[in-house]
């Protein structure tokens, strides 16, 4: 069903790949993989320990309310309850980042929508602790509820945060890179465009699990299906208030992540605090529903686009405003209203560029990062708005793109500096894959195809938390078999990052990926890496490890020199071996190489560690965007509309990525094609819809469907066929130039689905997911003369204020902005505000 | 995860015995055949059991006979699996086969029966919802509640028939046949069926159904399209189930058409059947009998899709339908999704 087409390397990026590469770029087992396919993975929820006991939350069902009585007396009395906790417990706040620390783990006076943490329970069986939880009485006040960005406008009062920085408006974000206005006189055509982007969910396969193992000393491990152990270490000791070296947090392998399992939660520091009071191992396993609670998914977005073009098809300027509905807490939220404007300058120069954007509080589950963090929604509404510009300017959409690609290693109006690009490439690559030109706007009504690009970061340029230490340590210890120990605190999270590590070091040093153990994602034994979020930890594990693996292959390399008489430069690590590379026969195999160099050194241990380039922006906000790298995709996709009912199958995707370079390329083609899955989820039927019930009868606010049934996600069966190209850019950045595949290849999914859906049947859906009514409405509407488009109304109205100006470098810019007085700023470089909890 | 409540469990080897087990306490007892119904809905609260009576070991009650110039006997046990491998149902009822293989998944068709099929829960998006869930919105009329949440100012249940299999079976004109202590009774099976999201099944809670009779297919012809979102796993948003049969002139000497998923049972579209009767059949008349088919269906606003679309689709499904049964060329493209298997 798939091919793959090797294309050559562009080799535009000198000192990215190296020569004579052994396992980086095969197709290889992963190191995993055997135990996750014959089911012997232990995964959180599979974790058992003596006398260990079951946590049940008890859970708001009510969508916003002060709490006035919590009863768990009912509970407190069943046979084999034995613990119950209540918000009381744990005064202290906690939160992903340091400017929005507004969780509890459990609710003390304020619950803020249907699936907020209250009560604790913890009993000898899950069913014994599920029966109290539903024993557990909670008498509530309700307050007004918001369910949209327009409604939290609306209702400044009563605030669901007192840091929002207004009303109910969590953060507003007003940034203006260069002459914006200028930029729009230069153009021949102004585009204008509203879209909205449905929130959704990750939807992994395994709900969050915690076990939390008190010790004999005071102390207490953690095992948790958690993508950032790092983080959760932190968030656990400032809640549990115990020195973090009393306490260990250890990342099971997690089924699946997506960034659903980035933030702290509670249930993992609840179990903690129960173990502690309780003495005994706790576990907590959560339900679908309350996964659908944790969610931290995408963002429902509205947008705003206005965009100048020059007859010939160049940018002259854009102005994008975003709008997010946030949920109810601060999450990774401030993040996130950053990226859904950070990205849109590294595919297509924009000389001029203007961000504006809202992130609201509202009474739902929390919105976080989504694989793709904010950005595919801009992407969405910026790839749907070229395709109406190039048919405005009589362009062939893949060409209007040609003409803008970034050149590499440039500096983007908002002060991005990208180097490898091979957007090109890709882009030529879908085109020819789908003999697009010959096609395009030719095919039968009824059947079409839409292209569409994307980028996307390789790890954040930024830790979450301001400090100048590595983002990323690997620490290698080497026995005298032969064997390699790698200790490092990536996390697995099925993306096969496990593996990863393990080819890095077995290239360097000319090993098997058998002769390493790995112990990875473990706060007691393993240096830190921030963990498995914004596509960070193939090029800074990866790099880290690189420099660990030279430092040993330095020593080992003295040894045998010194052994074989040989300059160490003639020295070859390979095949399990270190020789002569004139004479192969002479040499000494890998454990009496390493016998050599504990002879000559003593205990061979050695570490390496990354920290990302820092970044050119020096202005507030300037800390989201930038990355070491940035990667490509573009995608041609394939659709057929039946006009009678709106329904249309997607028959055919063409999606070329740019990796920089494969270290596995199998991984590589699973992470493409697990892409295109999510993107056809995203822009087909997925959507994290809410109800409210009649008011006059109700005060409910309420997910839809907390359900993997109604919650609509594709099966095997609606999968396209897909033809993957994998474009090998080395980047100067990358590990052996690698560049990530995890989370691009799925943004350009949802903007080429609209795109093709147009070229099918004329009618424009600026709205994903895209259901057949809209379609078919779109039809009715143009038998009917009217334009056939669906889509949001206006952008929300809301006074953005001045924004902040930063002039380009194009016009002398230095990366500051020139006003931060008027924007209540100090002058030093600090991007955000510090809130005490 | 979710758990099942504590319950009384019997798994009789007689028919006798069973339903003297049901005979004891009706109203607490539930029976269960394959359990992909009832399992998920005692696990969220919203049905419960005192009581639980399990078919699977009662001998005589699965099982195929017959074929289509005799007609067809089907065990209410006999699993959805095995009908939809059975070579002769699909040359002789090709509908029902097409509508027992939309059923939900391969996993779930070798679990479940055709008896669970036809007695299946009505289903509504504010009632297959887990306890908590239903407790944040003051439950509903079907369960522990007292307002319809689909239509707030009905004094009935909407929840939504669910079933595929019983729209083409209504419209083919099969009979199921229910046993109890007091004996046992043969119905059409268009009778188990009422209009009322919680009485949905005219059968009495003592009653098990143990058989399904499929009428000698004659010169009949019948067909089966599904809406639903995705090409496996989901019930329908709407069934169409229609029965034509035409003489030598392509005139219509008997129809029927009945839709599933657009109210609390499936419903007969009379008027659309009468208006084929006794014409030859071309587009027009087809598409006059589709437009008749709006009438009875009540979508609302408690299943997957937009209800104003899912009304249009009755018109354009009934189209298709009526076309692929008289040999018109297709007009709506017969949906992959529901036959993605066959």
């Amino acid at each position: 069903m798939t091919e793959r087409r090797p294309t050559e390397l562009e080799g535009q990026s000198p000192g990215g790949k190296r020569k004579g590469l052994k396992l980086i770029g095969t197709p290889h087992r992963r190191v995993d993989g055997m135990a996750k396919v014959t089911g012997q993975t232990v995964f959180a929820d599979d974790f058992v320990a003596p006398r260990m006991v079951h946590m049940k939350l008890v859970r708001s069902t009510v969508p916003h309310a002060r709490i006035l009585r919590i009863d768990t007396s009912l509970a407190e009395r069943m046979p084999g309850v034995l613990g119950v906790l209540t918000g009381e417990s744990m005064p202290n706040t906690f939160g992903i980042l340091p400017v929005s620390q507004d969780e509890h783990v459990l609710c003390r006076d304020l619950v803020r929508f249907v699936g907020d943490p209250v009560v604790a329970i913890a009993a000898t069986t899950e069913e014994v602790a599920a029966e109290a939880a539903l024993a557990v009485v909670v008498d509530y006040e309700p307050l007004p509820t918001i369910s949209s960005v327009a409604e939290a406008i609306a209702t400044p009062e009563p605030q669901m945060h007192d840091y929002a920085d207004q009303g109910n408006i969590h953060k507003v974000v007003s940034m203006r890179f260069g002459d914006v206005d200028a930029g729009f006189a230069e153009a021949d055509l102004i585009l204008e465009d509203d879209c909205f982007f449905e929130g959704n969910t990750h939807l992994a396969m395994e709900q969050h699990a915690t076990v939390a193992i008190p010790e004999p000393d005071g102390k207490i491990t953690v095992y948790s299906s958690t993508q950032t152990p790092h983080y959760l270490h932190k968030a656990m000791t400032k809640v549990l208030e115990k020195p973090a070296s009393h306490i260990r947090i250890i990342a099971a392998p997690n089924g699946g992540g997506f960034g659903g399992k980035s933030d702290p939660f509670n249930h993992e520091i609840c179990a903690a605090k129960m173990a502690l009071q309780l003495g005994r191992p706790v576990k907590v396993c959560l339900t679908r529903e309350e996964v659908f609670y944790c969610h931290r998914g995408r963002h429902p977005v509205q947008m705003h686009l206005r965009t100048g073009f020059t007859r010939d098809g160049r940018m002259t300027a854009q102005h994008l405003k975003t709008a997010l509905d946030g949920g109810a807490y601060g999450s990774y939220g401030v993040a996130s209203t950053y990226y859904t404007g950070a990205l849109q300058t590294v595919t297509y120069k924009l000389p001029r560029y203007q961000f504006d954007s809202i992130r609201a509080f509202t009474n739902k589950p929390p919105c976080g990062p989504k694989r793709g963090h904010g950005t595919p929604q801009p992407r969405f509404g910026f790839e749907v708005h070229l395709d109406k510009a190039a048919e405005k300017l009589g362009i062939c959409p893949g060409e209007l793109r040609l003409k803008n690609v970034v050149e590499p290693n440039t500096v983007t109006a908002n002060y991005l500096k990208v180097g490898s690009i091979g957007l090109r490439k890709c882009i030529e690559a879908v085109m020819e894959g789908s003999n697009f030109k010959e096609r395009h706007r030719k095919l039968p009504f009824g059947r079409g195809l839409g292209l569409a690009c994307s980028s996307y970061l390789t790890g954040a340029g930024l830790p979450i938390y301001w400090n100048h230490m590595p983002h990323s340590g690997v620490q290698l210890k080497f026995d005298r078999s032969g064997g390699i120990a790698a200790f490092c605190g990536e996390t697995e999270i099925g993306q096969g990052s496990d593996t990863v590590l393990a080819a890095c070091i077995a290239e360097v040093l000319g090993v098997d990926l058998m002769d390493i153990r790995l112990c990875v994602a473990d706060t007691d034994l393993t240096p830190v890496d921030l963990g498995s979020y914004s596509s960070r930890v193939t090029i800074m594990m990866g790099n880290a490890a690189i420099q660990a693996a030279e430092r040993a292959r330095e020593l080992i390399a003295k040894a045998v020199a010194e052994k074989l008489e040989l300059p160490v430069s003639r020295l070859v690590f390979a095949d399990r071996r270190v020789f002569d590379a004139e004479d192969p026969e002479k040499g000494l195999d890998w454990p009496d190489a390493v016998i050599a160099a504990e002879s000559k050194f003593g205990t061979l241990g050695t570490t390496g560690s990354y920290s990302p380039p820092r970044s050119p922006g020096k202005f507030r906000g300037a800390g989201v965007g930038p990355s070491p790298c940035y990667s490509y995709s573009a995608c041609v996709l394939e659709v057929e509309v039946d006009p009678e009912t709106g329904l249309y199958t997607v028959d055919h995707v063409w999606m070329a990525h740019d990796v920089g370079q494969s270290i596995n390329a199998a991984s590589v083609m699973g992470q493409i094609e697990g892409s295109i899955y999510m993107g056809l989820g995203e822009a087909t039927m997925e959507e994290s819809a809410f109800r409210r019930l009649p008011a006059r009868l109700s005060n409910a606010l309420v997910h839809k469907f907390p359900s993997l049934l109604e919650y609509k996600s594709p099966t095997f069966l609606d999968m396209p066929k897909m033809t993957t190209y994998v474009i090998e850019d080395p980047d100067p950045n990358g590990p052996f130039g690698a560049k990530e595949v995890g989370q691009g290849p799925l943004l350009p999914m949802m903007p080429a689905l609209a795109n093709a859906i147009y070229d099918a049947v004329g009618v424009r859906v600026d709205q994903v997911p895209i259901g057949p009514h809209m379609i078919l409405k779109g039809l009715d509407d143009k038998a009917k003369g009217k334009p056939g488009r669906y889509g949001p109304g206006p952008f929300p109205a809301f006074d953005f204020g001045e924004p902040l100006d930063v002039p380009t470098l194009d016009e002398g810019g230095d990366g500051k902005a020139t006003n931060n007085a008027a924007r209540g700023l100090r002058e030093d470089r600090g991007t955000m505000k510090i809130i005490k909890s | 995860m979710m758990r099942l409540p504590k319950f009384r469990f019997e798994m009789p080897g007689t028919l006798a015995e069973a339903a003297a087990i049901v005979a004891e306490n009706p109203d607490r007892t539930r029976l269960v055949a394959g359990g992909t119904d009832l399992w998920p809905n005692l696990k969220r609260r919203h049905q419960e059991a005192g009581c639980v009576v399990s078919l699977a070991k009662v001998a005589g009650i699965a099982g195929i006979a017959g074929d289509g110039a005799t007609g067809v006997t089907i065990g209410a046990m006999t699993t959805l699996a095995e009908i939809c491998e059975n070579d002769m149902l699909a040359r002789d009822y090709p509908g029902f086969v097409r509508a027992v293989r939309s059923i939900s998944a391969p996993v779930l068709r070798n679990m479940g029966t055709i008896g669970g099929n036809l007695c299946l829960d009505t289903r509504c998006t504010y009632y297959n919802q887990n306890e908590e869930w239903r407790r944040s919105i003051g439950y509903c009329m079907k369960a522990e509640g007292t307002v319809c949440w689909v239509a707030p100012g009905s004094s009935r249940c909407w929840a939504t028939s669910a079933t595929d299999s019983a729209p083409v079976l209504c419209a083919i004109g099969a009979t199921i046949k229910l046993v109890s202590t007091e004996g046992e009774r043969v119905i059409d099976l268009a009778a188990l069926y009422q209009d009322d999201g919680i009485d949905y099944l005219t059968k009495r809670r003592d009653e098990i159904l143990t058989e399904l009779r499929l009428p000698a297919v004659g010169g009949a012809k019948s067909s089966y399209w599904k809406l639903r979102r995705r090409g496996s796993i989901d019930f329908p948003v709407l069934g169409v189930g229609a029965m034509l049969e035409l003489d030598d002139q392509g005139v219509c000497t008997r129809a029927a058409v009945w839709l599933g998923a657009v109210r609390s049972a499936p419903v007969a579209c009379a008027d659309a059947a009468a208006h084929l009767v006794g014409k030859k059949i071309d587009e027009n008349v087809v598409a006059e009998a589709a437009k008749l088919a709006r009438k009875p269906a009540a979508p609302l606003d408690n299943t997957d899709f937009v209800v104003a679309w899912r009304k249009t689709m009755v018109e354009r499904y009934v189209d298709g339908v009526l076309r692929e049964l008289a040999g018109l060329p297709e007009k709506v493209k017969n949906p992959r999704h529901g036959i993605a298997c066959v």
